[in-house]
């Protein structure tokens, strides 16, 4: 199992967001995480990076068999678990180039791999640039410098793409985007599906899941998994809404 | 902005700043123990005189120094700059600290081949300030307190017609050159800290480049405070006739004392028709402990006129240290069509203050200035930006550029600009553009989410940030002024 996360609580200055949340994903695995607004999709997300402004209060997360918790964020990054940004951040002055070199080699580090020079990194970032059908001037752009909404989502799928992790998270990566856009991003996340490498997607709506087909869909309300199924859930959610499922379990 | 982000907000900065501040070590802060001659503390007529009796200076240059020193003593301590300081005692800093040169006994100044003091070798060794004339690549000026130790690569540039040397022996060897330019582009009655210079001028370093010549090599002065309450009052003139070229870089350092120290020097440049002169500075004077008691006060007048037609000064500049900096590297552009240029980075941490930027003053035709200054200020630091853009009515056509960067590494430190800008002709364009921003929480936490260590995150956003002015410093001048961003925000992590 690549990861196993038990019975996790997490709280932001004392307001309880995640009341026990479980979930199993095996390698090759691709999760969705679907729910309405304000019920920890991305506090989840944000808990598994590392991200400090959250407290861990109860639970466990393995990752890969290690204790994911113990783990500063560069150390989780290394190891295989990637974040792409509900927001990704803007590096002024600061080339996509040697922001992801300077990332590349620290996981390549890592896993014992020899350092990229500048011409074997540039040469590996033009295969990905072609995998996923980019523009190749992105590498010579300052990080998500005057990128539109659309070219940031793509420049993080890029980052995926070139740091290839174990376990890749997707925050609400389809927020805001227009249909082409959306179809890049899930183009790109199909292409780096593997056996060995699982997802998990957290998002509001169905139309990302219709590209990129989940195997599991999990419905997450007031910090719990209340619902899991197959892809067929997120149809059912597409046409009821959370209502009926959340009154269900409100009834339970 | 919720109350919960800003809670975490503070203890996010309060961890980079302790990142930042933990182990600021400041490895030029050794001190040289040799046989030194140093005047008595205290400033009177008669150290004026026995500073020039000292040099055995001409009777100009002595009228000179008192006339500035009679001036002074009815001046008041500027504190208009947005730094704090309790107004000095003058009386309580020597005037005159030089290593003795046992030896000869003073007899050697006038000899060619002069003896280094082998303990000030080894601190310039240990400072890697080449002092010698070995291989390296560029012409070195060392200055030990008072008095230059060595200026190499004299008689290549020689060849040339190029003169450089100090300060003192110009004096000496090319009075009429000292004579005609001293005191033209900053006069002695200029401010209060340059008339105390004219008075009690110190060493400092004295270029001369001939019509036509391109100088072929980077020329350099490494100033080198050791003793302590010693003030250095360094004079540089740097004149660029017709034509001709040169690049000048100066680096500075200083050893930890516990009481400050007093650095006001006086830089004169002056570049004829065609000429082009390119003034870069690293300057890392000590900063002082962690409340800056003991840093270096760092008052200093830098000022170029673009005398001729087409001429063009460039002042780069990067401070990262001293306890207080006023600063303002100026430029006249006199000439028609001259060009004026300031890049600047200025780093405060702790208890640092920086009140610093220039004076473009557009006096010529289709006259252009740019100016682009990047402010760092960390931990409890304040950092300044003050700048004068004056057009005078016969500066037809005059151009400006102006962008103001600043940057703050946590919630306890201050930005600030003042930008004054005097447009007397309606010909002139003149832009100003400035940002202020803050490295991020959000920013260290996508790098380290990439796997990039909270340490090499902030140097990689500091370095992206100062990347326009770098590059316009020489090569290796470059890669110092990074090295130093580097260890003035190093810190322990893990």
């Amino acid at each position: 199992m690549l990861l196993k996360v038990e019975n996790l609580q997490a709280q932001i200055d004392e307001k309880q967001i995640l009341k026990g949340l479980n979930i199993e994903v095996n390698p090759g695995e691709v999760h969705a995480i679907m729910g309405p607004n304000g019920s920890g999709k991305s506090t989840f997300a944000s808990v598994l990076a590392g991200r400090e402004d959250y407290e861990v209060t109860e639970g466990s997360v393995e990752f890969d068999g290690e204790d994911l918790l113990e783990m500063d964020p560069e150390e989780r990054a290394r190891k295989g678990l990637f974040l792409a940004f509900q927001y990704p951040v803007e590096i002024p002055g600061v080339s996509n180039k040697l922001f992801m070199q300077t990332a590349v080699n620290a996981v390549r580090e890592e896993k014992g791999l020899p350092a990229l020079d500048m011409f074997d990194f540039d040469e590996y970032a033009r295969e990905k640039i072609e995998l996923l059908d980019m523009r190749a001037d992105l590498l010579e752009r300052s990080v998500n410098v005057g990128f539109s909404g659309g070219e940031k989502k793509r420049n993080d799928i890029f980052q995926m793409a070139l740091l290839e992790p174990k376990l890749c998270i997707l925050d609400e990566t389809d927020s805001g985007l227009d249909i082409d856009a959306l179809r890049v991003v899930a183009n790109g996340v199909n292409a780096l599906r593997s056996e060995e490498r699982s997802f998990i997607v957290v998002t509001h709506y169905q139309r990302l899941l219709d590209y990129i087909k989940p195997d599991h869909v999990h419905v997450l309300y007031n910090g719990k998994i209340i619902k899991s199924g197959g892809f067929e859930l997120a149809n059912e959610l597409e046409q009821n809404g959370y209502d009926d499922i959340i009154q269900q379990y409100q009834g339970e | 902005m919720s109350e919960t982000q800003v809670t975490t907000q503070e203890t996010q900065y309060q961890e980079i700043n302790d990142l930042l501040s933990k182990s600021k070590h400041y490895k030029e802060g050794f001190v040289t123990t040799t046989a030194v001659e140093t005047f008595e503390k205290g400033i009177n007529e008669a150290v004026v005189r026995a500073i020039s009796a000292k040099k055995n200076e001409p009777e100009w240059m002595l009228e000179f120094r008192l006339k500035a020193f009679n001036h002074w003593k009815n001046m008041e301590e500027p504190h208009w700059a947005k730094a704090e300081y309790t107004p000095l005692d003058y009386q309580d800093y020597s005037y005159y600290s030089a290593p003795e040169c046992g030896s000869c006994a003073g007899s050697c100044e006038t000899d060619q081949e002069q003896v280094i003091d082998p303990e000030v070798a080894k601190a310039f060794a240990a400072l890697g300030v080449p002092i010698d004339d070995s291989d390296a690549n560029v012409a070195v000026d060392a200055i030990f307190d008072s008095i230059s130790v060595s200026t190499t690569k004299r008689e290549e540039l020689a060849k040339l017609g190029i003169i450089f040397c100090s300060f003192s022996e110009a004096v000496q060897d090319y009075p009429e050159l000292v004579q005609k330019y001293i005191g033209t582009v900053v006069p002695y009655h200029d401010n209060y800290f340059a008339a105390l210079n004219s008075a009690v001028a110190s060493d400092g370093t004295f270029v001369y480049v001939p019509e036509g010549v391109r100088c072929p090599i980077d020329l350099s002065t490494y100033f080198r405070i050791n003793e302590a309450k010693t003030g250095q009052f360094e004079r540089t003139i740097l004149i660029a006739e017709k034509g001709s070229y040169v690049s000048y870089l100066e680096g500075c350092s200083a050893p930890v004392r516990d009481t400050y120290q007093l650095h006001a020097a006086v830089v004169e440049v002056i570049v004829h028709e065609d000429a082009e002169v390119k003034y870069s500075t690293v300057q890392n004077w000590y900063p002082g402990d962690e409340d800056c008691e003991g840093g270096i006060l760092n008052f200093v007048t830098k000022r170029g006129i673009c005398e001729g037609k087409n001429s063009k000064l460039s002042w780069t500049q990067a401070e990262t240290g001293s306890a207080i900096t006023w600063k303002y590297p100026s430029c006249v552009l006199k000439g028609d069509n001259s060009i004026g240029e300031f890049y600047s980075v200025a780093l405060t941490n702790r208890r640092q203050q920086a009140d610093t930027g220039t004076k473009m003053i557009h006096l010529g035709r289709n006259t252009r200035s740019t100016i682009i200054s990047k402010g760092l200020s960390a931990g409890k630091s304040d950092n300044t930006y003050r700048g004068l853009v004056k057009i005078a009515p016969t500066a037809e056509g005059a151009r400006n550029f102006t962008q103001c960067d600043s940057m703050l590494i946590g919630d306890q430190c201050g930005a600030h600009t003042f930008p004054y800008i005097e447009v007397e002709n309606a010909t002139a364009q003149v832009e100003h553009e400035a940002t202020t921003s803050r490295i991020g929480e959000d920013q260290l936490f996508y790098c380290q989410q990439r796997g990039i260590s909270e340490q090499d995150a902030i140097s990689m956003i500091v370095n992206g940030f100062c990347k326009e002015v770098f590059s316009e410093l020489p090569l290796e001048f470059a890669q110092e002024a990074e090295e130093l961003l580097a260890i003035s925000l190093e810190g322990s992590v893990g």
